[in-house]
């Protein structure tokens, strides 16, 4: 591939493989099983980034394993009734059509694993939403870097990524013990203890015990809902860089590291929420940094602006699950929304939800339910909002910066009541804001 | 003349006048794409064209959009001739890569300056 017999693309892509090979020391480029594109949207691709793809696409490149790609900037069907400009919209098909021509497939979303894209444990990929990433190898134990975009394209292309970071399995070693002293009631609760524990861990690999005891689940067992570890590994990846995390007795890898486990002396009864930033040795050998949160009002109250009216609720950071739109469907039932409700998920989710009357219901109620988009990617700050309520803590830590919005965050039944009033609907359950 | 070894990134063959930068570069608001000039305020190149430079500086820096600035350059023929970094890292060489310029690692920087008639060819990189 690098000599140039499959041609001139092949090679660049193999070049870009290979280059990350070397800057990152890898010792070999190892085969993957998917790719998940990020870069889609033409607000982050601009002319440039969108130059490119379609250069690469008039070359002939095609991906050689299954590829997908992230959110766009819009619903790619109802993108003017999310209020997006037809030069926008013309753009960002140009994009999505170069990237089709390549053989990526247009799932447009952050959670192919919710859409029949699941890699198998210890399986290799190339995945680039630090979200997907972080799903992908603390949930699925499937093993990626956070790619790039054209990084995660040129491992579609040449089927192969260069075997350094989380690919191998030292790096995989907890950096972090994380005692969690509080309640986890709720998605909001996962993605404040995200927003806290990934602001001081960066790109480090956490491991959390979570206490008291988690309420028994489905089966008996006893362990966050799939939404809540998505919130979880999104505000980690944001505040942070977190691409792995282990949980006790909840993920799979967690129990591959027995040293982080038996290293015990906590100092009690510590509620203060910040790193002890004690240096232990671990049985391994390897350094392990200790933080306790003892609460979560720090992250609520540095994701919360005092906002009072709310013209734009965002719900689907990650996209939505089935299970979500149902919720949001059964909060809204009989009642009419005064805000602007975005709901936003994969194509494929919208249509299930659709084929049970699920977004009818939301719709009747003046709710809005847009796939292959989100908050993050779409161009938001161009439609005139004023104040956002979202569920989601990497939303509202990005919303500043990207989307120029001041936002509150909390449950999602709390953003529907302010959907549906108009005006930010409550103080978190037991706690403050 | 000087000859230098250093280790490829992005293989090609080149010949310029050196841009020495003692300070990291970040090219997605470090350099305007439609004129080549450095616009980083208080950069140490504030104000230069790279383009058709042998550009040296340490490593890159910034947003990973930094990549497609790299290529936007180059499609505006203001990219620099080639790239050579103390250590390079996964935007700038993406970036390289994507636009075909040479670019060369590993290089003691300290044996080129501002002005020398520099040539990159594969790992080497001849200093007058």
């Amino acid at each position: 591939m690098l000599a140039g017999s499959e041609g001139q693309v092949v090679r660049q892509a193999m070049e870009i493989v290979a280059a990350l090979g070397k800057i990152y020391e890898a010792e070999e480029l190892v085969v993957v099983g998917s790719a998940q594109i990020a870069g889609v949207s033409y607000k982050n691709l601009g002319e440039a980034g969108l130059e490119f793809l379609e250069e690469w696409a008039s070359q002939g490149a095609r991906v050689r394993v299954p590829a997908f790609a992230n959110p766009a900037g819009m619903d790619l069907q109802r993108w003017r009734e999310m209020g997006i400009r037809s030069d926008f919209a013309r753009q960002q098909q140009r994009v999505v059509d170069a990237l089709s021509s390549m053989g990526v497939q247009l799932t447009c979303t952050c959670t192919p694993y919710l859409v029949g894209h699941v890699p198998k444990a210890g399986e290799h990929v190339a995945w680039s939403e630090s979200s997907a990433v972080s799903f992908a190898n603390s949930i699925l134990a499937a093993r990626t870097n956070r790619e790039g975009g054209p990084s995660a394209l040129a491992a579609a292309i040449t089927g192969r990524t260069a075997a350094y970071g989380l690919h191998v399995t030292e790096k995989r070693r907890p950096t972090h013990r994380v005692d969690v002293r509080c309640q986890l009631l709720n998605e909001a609760d996962y993605g404040a203890l995200g927003y806290l524990v990934g602001r001081q861990v960066c790109d480090g690999v956490p491991y959390l015990r979570l206490w008291p005891d988690l309420p028994l689940g489905e089966a008996g067992l006893r362990r966050p809902t799939q939404e809540q570890l998505m919130a979880l590994g999104a505000a980690l990846a944001a505040s942070g860089a977190v691409a792995l995390y282990h949980i006790e007795g909840v993920t799979p890898e967690a129990d591959q590291w027995p040293g982080v486990v038996e290293q015990q002396g906590l100092r009690p009864g510590t509620s203060t929420g910040r790193a002890h930033d004690a240096k232990v040795q671990a049985e391994s050998g390897a350094r392990l940094t200790e933080i306790t949160i003892g609460g979560l009002d720090e992250g609520y109250a540095a994701l919360n602006s005092p906002l009072g009216e709310i013209d734009f609720v965002s719900l689907g950071c990650p996209h939505s699950t089935l299970e979500d739109l149902q919720r949001a469907a059964l909060l809204l039932d009989g009642h009419r929304v005064r805000a602007t409700l975005w709901i936003t998920t994969s194509r494929a989710v919208r249509e299930r939800a659709e084929r049970q009357g699920v977004v009818a219901r939301i719709e009747a109620a003046g709710g809005q339910v847009f796939a292959d988009t989100c908050l993050v990617v779409a161009p938001v700050e161009e439609l005139g909002f004023k104040a956002m309520a979202t569920n989601s803590a990497k939303a509202a830590f990005y919303a500043p910066g990207l989307s120029s919005l001041q936002s509150r965050f909390g449950t999602l039944e709390q953003c529907i009541q302010t959907a549906i009033e108009g005006r930010w609907a409550g103080s978190r359950p037991g706690g403050m804001v | 003349m000087k000859r230098l070894r250093g280790r490829v990134i992005c293989r090609g063959k080149a010949r310029g006048t050196a841009l020495v930068s003692p300070a990291a570069i970040g090219f997605l608001g470090g350099v305007d794409p439609d004129t080549g000039v450095v616009i980083e305020r208080k950069h140490p190149l504030s104000g230069q064209c790279v383009a058709g430079r042998i550009l040296v500086f340490p490593t890159g820096k910034g947003s990973t959009v930094g990549s497609y600035t790299l290529y936007r350059l180059h499609k505006n023929r203001l990219a620099p001739a080639a790239i050579v970094n103390a250590r390079s890292e996964a935007i700038v060489a993406v970036g390289a890569i994507i636009s075909g310029i040479p670019m060369v690692d590993l290089v003691d920087l300290t044996q080129i300056h501002t002005g020398d008639r520099v040539s990159v060819d594969g790992e080497d990189v001849v200093i007058g």
